[in-house]
C-alpha cells in the first residue's frame, strides 16, 4: 500500500492536539503564570511566598513521598520475592488474591477507607484494644502525616507490587535455582540474585509511584489534617481562599520541578548503565 | 517444609491482610452502621436507613451517580473517536518521532497534575467551560488517553497482517479491509481500553475539583464532600457504589485483554 504521512500524521492529529491544548498549553500557561500578576506584570512575589509560608510544607511533602516510596519499593519486592520464592501453595495463591485489593480503589476512596481505619475509634485501634496490644485509653488516631503515609503505601503498593512480580516471574530460573541448590537463603537470593536483575523495573515503577503521589490531591486533604500540609494542598488552598493563582503556580513550578528531579536522577542513572529503556 | 516456619508465615500473611482488607471491611461496616460511636468498638445498631438516603430518587447521590456516568460514557466516546485511528496509525503507519508521540500521551498521567489543573480551570472559565459537563469530559478525555491510545495501539499491532493483505488481494479498499477484517479483530483490545477510560473517568477526582465546580457533582466529590463533612455513612455508601465497577471490571478485563495484546502495550 502506499504510504501518505500526511494521511497518517492527520490519524494521530486529534489525539496529540488534545494533549497539546489541554495539557502542554496549561502547563506552560502555569510555568509563565509563576512569574505573573493577575494583571499580568511580571513578579517575584509567588516565590517569595513560597519561600516564607511554605517552605515547611516543600520539605514535608519531599519526606513523606520519599518514604512513601521507599516502603512501597520495600512491599513490592517483600511480595514478589514471596510469589516466586514461596514453597507453600497455597499461601502464595492466597497473597496473589490479597495484594491486588487496593489496585482498582481510587485514591479518594482509600482516603475514605483510611479516614475510618485509622480513626481513634477506627477498626485498627479496636482490633488492638480487642487483641489486649492496647489499652482503650492509649489509642491514638493516625489521621496525620503517618495516616498519609499508610495511606500512599496501601494503594501503590498494589501497583508496585504488580509490575515488580510479573518483573520476577519472567526471570530465568535457573540462577535461583543454582543458588538454592548452593544453599543459599530465601532472602539472600531475593536480595542478592532476584532484585538485581529486576532493578530496571524497580526503579520504573517507583519513579511512576513518586510522580503520582506527588499530585494527589484527594488523600492529604481527607487523612492529614492540620499542618504541615502537602504542597497540592497549598495549591488548592490558595486558589480557594485567595484566588492567587501566581503562588499557587509557583508551588506547581516546585512540584515539577520534583518530579522533574527524580525521573531526572533515574534518566541519568540509567544511561551510564548504557540502558535506558 | 517445617511447620513452625509455616506457621510463621501464616502469621505475617494475616498481619497483611488485616492491614490490606482492614480499612474495606471498615468502610463496608459504616456503610451499614446506623449508630457507632466511641467507645463501642462495633456499631451498635446496624441498618439500611442511609441506603434509603442516598437512593432516594430526588436524593444528591442519584443524581452524581448519572451525572458521573454519563460524563464516563461520553469520556469512552471522545477517547475512542481520537484513539482508534490515533492507534491504527501507531500501529500500521510510519510515524516520525513515533517514541515521543507515544510518550505525549503519557505526560499527562505522569505529571503533577494540580498544576495542570488550576490553570485549564482558568482557561476554561473563559471559555465558558467551568462547571459544564463538556469541561469535564474533556479534562477526563486527556486524562485517560494514555489508556486508550496505547492500548488500541497494541491492540492494532496485535492483528494478524496476513489477513488484511488477503482481504486487499480480494479487492477490497483499504477503508473496508479496516472496517471489515482490521477493526472486528482488534474489538477486544479497544472495548478492554473503553472500560479502562471508563473506570478512570467515574474514579477521577481531582481534576473534576477544579474544572467542575460548582455546577457538576460526580460521585467521588460528593463522597469527598459528605466525608469531610463528617457524615461517614453517606460517603462510605457513595464509595461502596464507586468500588462496584472497578472490582467488577477488574474481573472481566482479564477476557478482553489477552496476553499477546498485553505484551505489545506502551511498544
Amino acid at each position: 500500500m502506499t504510504e501518505n504521512r500526511l494521511i497518517n500524521l492527520l490519524l494521530v492529529a486529534p489525539a496529540l492536539l488534545l494533549v497539546v491544548g489541554l495539557f502542554l498549553y496549561p502547563l506552560g500557561y502555569s510555568v509563565a503564570g509563576a512569574f505573573l500578576t493577575k494583571d499580568g506584570r511580571g513578579t517575584w512575589e509567588g516565590f517569595l511566598n513560597v519561600y516564607q509560608l511554605y517552605t515547611t510544607d516543600i520539605l514535608f511533602t519531599v519526606v513523606i513521598i520519599t518514604v512513601a516510596t521507599i516502603l512501597v519499593g520495600i512491599c513490592a519486592v517483600l511480595i514478589g520475592g514471596f510469589l516466586v520464592l514461596g514453597t507453600s501453595p497455597v499461601l502464595v495463591g492466597f497473597l496473589k488474591w490479597l495484594y491486588r485489593w487496593p489496585l482498582f480503589i481510587p485514591f479518594v476512596v482509600a482516603g475514605q477507607c483510611m479516614r475510618a481505619f485509622l480513626a481513634k475509634n477506627g477498626l485498627m485501634n479496636n482490633s488492638f484494644v480487642s487483641l489486649g496490644l492496647l489499652e482503650p485509653l492509649q489509642t491514638q488516631s493516625f489521621l496525620d502525616w503517618r495516616g498519609v503515609i499508610i495511606a500512599f503505601v496501601w494503594k501503590q503498593t498494589a501497583f508496585a507490587a504488580l509490575l515488580v512480580a510479573g518483573a520476577m516471574a519472567s526471570l530465568d530460573r535457573s540462577t535461583i535455582e543454582a543458588a538454592q541448590d548452593m544453599g543459599a537463603s530465601r532472602p539472600r537470593i531475593l536480595v542478592e540474585i532476584i532484585v538485581p536483575q529486576i532493578r530496571q523495573t524497580l526503579a520504573v515503577t517507583l519513579v511512576l509511584s513518586f510522580v503520582t503521589m506527588l499530585s494527589v490531591l484527594s488523600v492529604p486533604m481527607m487523612v492529614g489534617s492540620g499542618t504541615p500540609t502537602m504542597i497540592t494542598v497549598d495549591m488548592a488552598f490558595r486558589i480557594n481562599s485567595y484566588g492567587d493563582y501566581t503562588t499557587a503556580n509557583a508551588l506547581g513550578l516546585v512540584s515539577m520541578v520534583l518530579a522533574g528531579s527524580v525521573a531526572w536522577i533515574y534518566l541519568r542513572h540509567s544511561l551510564k548503565e548504557g540502558q535506558p529503556q | 517444609m517445617r511447620p513452625a516456619r509455616l506457621v510463621l508465615q501464616g502469621l505475617i500473611l494475616g498481619i497483611a491482610a488485616f492491614f490490606i482488607l482492614g480499612p474495606i471491611v471498615n468502610l463496608a461496616l459504616w456503610a451499614v452502621a446506623e449508630q457507632w460511636f466511641f467507645p463501642h468498638k462495633l456499631p451498635l445498631v446496624y441498618g439500611f436507613k442511609y441506603w434509603e438516603t442516598v437512593f432516594r430518587p430526588t436524593g444528591d447521590a442519584l443524581a452524581s451517580l448519572v451525572t458521573s456516568i454519563l460524563i464516563a460514557l461520553w469520556t469512552v466516546v471522545a477517547c475512542l473517536a481520537v484513539s482508534i485511528p490515533a492507534g491504527y496509525a501507531l500501529a500500521r503507519r510510519s510515524l516520525p518521532f513515533r517514541a515521543l508521540l507515544m510518550l505525549a500521551f503519557l505526560l499527562p498521567q505522569a505529571f503533577p497534575s494540580v498544576a495542570v489543573y488550576i490553570n485549564v480551570a482558568r482557561i476554561f472559565y473563559g471559555l465558558g467551560l467551568n462547571g459544564t459537563i463538556a469541561g469535564v469530559v474533556l479534562v477526563h478525555t486527556v486524562h485517560a488517553l494514555v489508556y486508550s491510545v496505547w492500548i488500541t495501539t497494541a491492540a492494532f499491532a496485535a492483528v494478524d497482517r496476513d489477513l488484511e493483505a488477503a482481504a486487499r488481494d480480494l479487492g477490497a479498499a483499504p477503508l473496508r479491509v479496516f472496517a471489515t477484517v482490521t477493526l472486528p479483530l482488534a474489538a477486544p483490545g479497544v472495548i478492554a481500553s473503553a472500560i479502562f477510560v471508563f473506570l478512570e473517568s467515574l474514579d477521577e477526582f481531582t481534576g473534576t475539583y477544579f474544572v467542575g465546580v460548582p455546577d457538576v457533582t460526580t460521585l467521588p466529590l460528593l463522597m469527598f464532600n459528605a466525608s469531610m463533612q463528617g457524615n461517614y455513612q453517606i460517603a462510605s455508601i457513595t464509595a461502596l457504589i464507586l468500588l462496584v465497577p472497578s472490582i467488577g471490571f477488574m474481573l472481566v478485563v482479564e477476557r478482553f485483554l489477552k496476553a499477546d495484546v498485553l505484551a505489545k502495550v506502551g511498544a
